[in-house]
């Protein structure tokens, strides 16, 4: 048996969702070997080499790999399919948009954000926004598996000296083509690997009043994050949002500064080591996944706790 | 243009989910019923195109049980224009699904399909894609914008690093995101119109599509639960607690 893992990376670098995704194949049976396709993406390939549990790293090089389109990245992950009997990818936006549709071509039933690896067939995924925690046994001869970064930590990166080999690359498919991007540039950690996240809900009352959230994240290191009703409304970018349909983060601190707690908020940050509430409704949902739970009004608070840190 | 929305059953999004007691999923009984909200923003985004001129007729399809007719008559509440319910009493699997629908897609030749971006039952974000593979055709998955024009679509997709924007050439699949649109709810006379609008139904096995299950439920379980908290009076006790007992700054 040989793992192939499917690399998210900006050809620059690999992201943190890799390393994790590579951590969870090293629990299967053989090898792993990654795929790193995009263009000009040396740099990228070499850092995957130095990560552990990788045995070999395979670079597809073209400029049409560039934004790794779903169409693309299909027919060569499906090119490469023979040698592996599992498949996996991060289950992030990356992994998410190309995955089912190399499962699709291979005939296989893909299984989709798995936590846990109870053996080669058999995989935990959450269900129903968190609600449940489905065992499910895969029949399919291959597997094609999304992996949730949270579920597993990341391998360490560095120590390793995989080999980076060349591969042909299999053609850019005329149905789709990259238009642009407008991608939130930020100084602070990426949600999905910061260690602590404050995020902000529909009690911040506006986009401005992030600025004190802001403030707070850079005094503790952390990401800022929001959730559905705070991206709704226009206060913070779509990127922002932790949740069932957004980003599933379990950081080691997690501030929750005026959201409610809905189920499909709870679903993305309940498995965070520390959750901090702090909400004028002592009612508010979020209080019952709270570890330390503080019922005030944020706009006291949040300056209060900007003081003492 | 044809536009066909594809659109599930599922328990209803404010339902507090339990699972049963021999843990092989959940509570279903007398348990409310919904079309999935990733799929009403897909018909909603189907009924704005047709709004706009773009699509002259919307067909909704739904594979379920009988009862996902309710749903599809919704659908047609808010403007689907006929409906087509594959007959399932089994909970069919993303891959049979994908297959059912290019099945359907091969007879009504739309040039856009939209499917909600996941089901919020099984959270698998998989049955468009495998579609677009299916089929051979390119995606916008996760669509916050929807915008087409001269025999091509332009989606703005929801990436975890902020937004991109694709051109697919048409025919093409689109899955919805949450902020792509808010829909619209039905009207009285809409509900009583959509009674009389043609609803189609086919049995899954009289298609010749294999849709047996490859995967196997071993079992569902509650999640860990989380050891209760507590609430601290002030931003001083919470630094405090925060330093000195969870120590995590």
């Amino acid at each position: 048996m040989t793992t192939l893992v499917i690399a998210e990376h900006n050809n620059e670098q690999a992201q943190a969702s890799t390393f994790n995704t590579i951590a969870a194949a090293s629990q299967l049976p053989g090898d792993t070997v990654v795929l790193v396709a995009g263009h000009n993406c040396q740099a990228a390939a070499e850092q995957v080499a130095k990560a552990q549990g990788v045995s070999k790293v395979l670079v597809a090089d073209a400029d049409y790999y560039v934004h790794l389109l779903a169409e693309d990245l299909e027919k060569l992950v499906v090119s490469m399919a023979d040698d592996y009997s599992h498949i996996l990818a991060p289950a992030s936006t990356f992994g998410k948009n190309f995955a089912p549709r190399v499962a699709a071509i291979l005939d296989v039933q893909q299984i989709s954000d798995i936590t846990k690896i109870e053996s080669d067939d058999t995989f935990e995924r959450p269900v129903y926004a968190g609600n449940a925690i489905a065992t499910v046994k895969s029949n399919d001869s291959k597997k094609v598996i999304t992996v949730r970064s949270t579920g597993f930590d990341a391998v360490a990166q560095e120590g390793g000296s995989a080999a980076i080999e060349v591969i042909d690359s299999t053609g850019h498919a005329d149905t789709a083509s990259y238009v642009g991007e407008e991608l939130t540039v930020s100084e602070r950690p990426e949600l999905t690997s910061a260690r602590v996240i404050v995020s902000g809900g529909r009690g911040m009352g506006s986009g401005e009043n992030f600025a004190m959230l802001e403030t707070l994240a850079d005094k503790l290191g952390a990401a800022v994050g929001a959730s559905r009703a705070a991206v709704d409304a226009g206060y913070v970018p779509n990127d922002y949002q932790v949740g069932q349909t957004g980003k599933i983060v379990a950081p080691e601190l997690y501030i929750a500064v005026g959201i409610s707690g809905a189920i499909q908020h709870l679903a993305g940050m309940k498995d965070s080591k520390v959750i901090v509430a702090i909400n004028k409704d002592e009612e508010a949902p979020i209080f019952q996944v709270a570890d330390y739970g503080l019922v005030a009004d944020l706009f006291k608070v949040i300056p209060e706790l900007n003081e003492a840190l | 243009m044809k536009i066909l929305v594809a659109i599930k059953r599922v328990i209803d999004a404010n339902v507090k989910v339990r699972v049963n007691t021999d843990n092989t999923g959940v509570e279903t009984t007398n348990v409310k019923m919904s079309m999935n909200p990733f799929c009403e923003i897909a018909v909603e985004e189907a009924v704005r195109l047709k709004e706009q001129g773009v699509a002259t007729e919307i067909v909704a399809v739904s594979i379920g049980p009988q009862q996902a007719q309710e749903t599809l008559r919704t659908a047609l509440a808010l403007g689907a224009d006929k409906a087509i319910l594959v007959k399932s009493d089994d909970d069919l699997e993303s891959l049979a699904v994908a297959k059912v629908l290019k099945n359907i897609v091969q007879k009504e030749e739309p040039q856009i399909v939209l499917l909600g971006k996941q089901s919020i039952d099984s959270d698998n974000n998989q049955t468009g894609q495998m579609l677009g593979a299916l089929l051979g055709w390119g995606q916008g998955t996760f669509a916050s914008e929807v915008k087409v024009a001269d025999g091509k679509a332009q989606v703005t997709r929801e990436i975890d690093g902020g937004l991109q924007t694709v051109e697919l050439s048409l025919p093409a699949i689109v899955t919805t995101d949450l902020r792509l649109n808010e829909p619209r709810f039905a009207s009285l006379p809409n509900i009583m119109k959509a009674k009389r609008k043609p609803l189609e139904e086919i049995a899954v096995a009289d298609l010749g599509v294999d849709v047996a299950a490859r995967t196997e439920t071993l079992k569902v379980t509650n999640p860990p639960a989380r050891s209760e908290g507590i609430k601290v009076e002030s931003v001083a006790e919470l630094v405090d607690k925060l330093k000195n007992e969870a120590k995590v700054i």
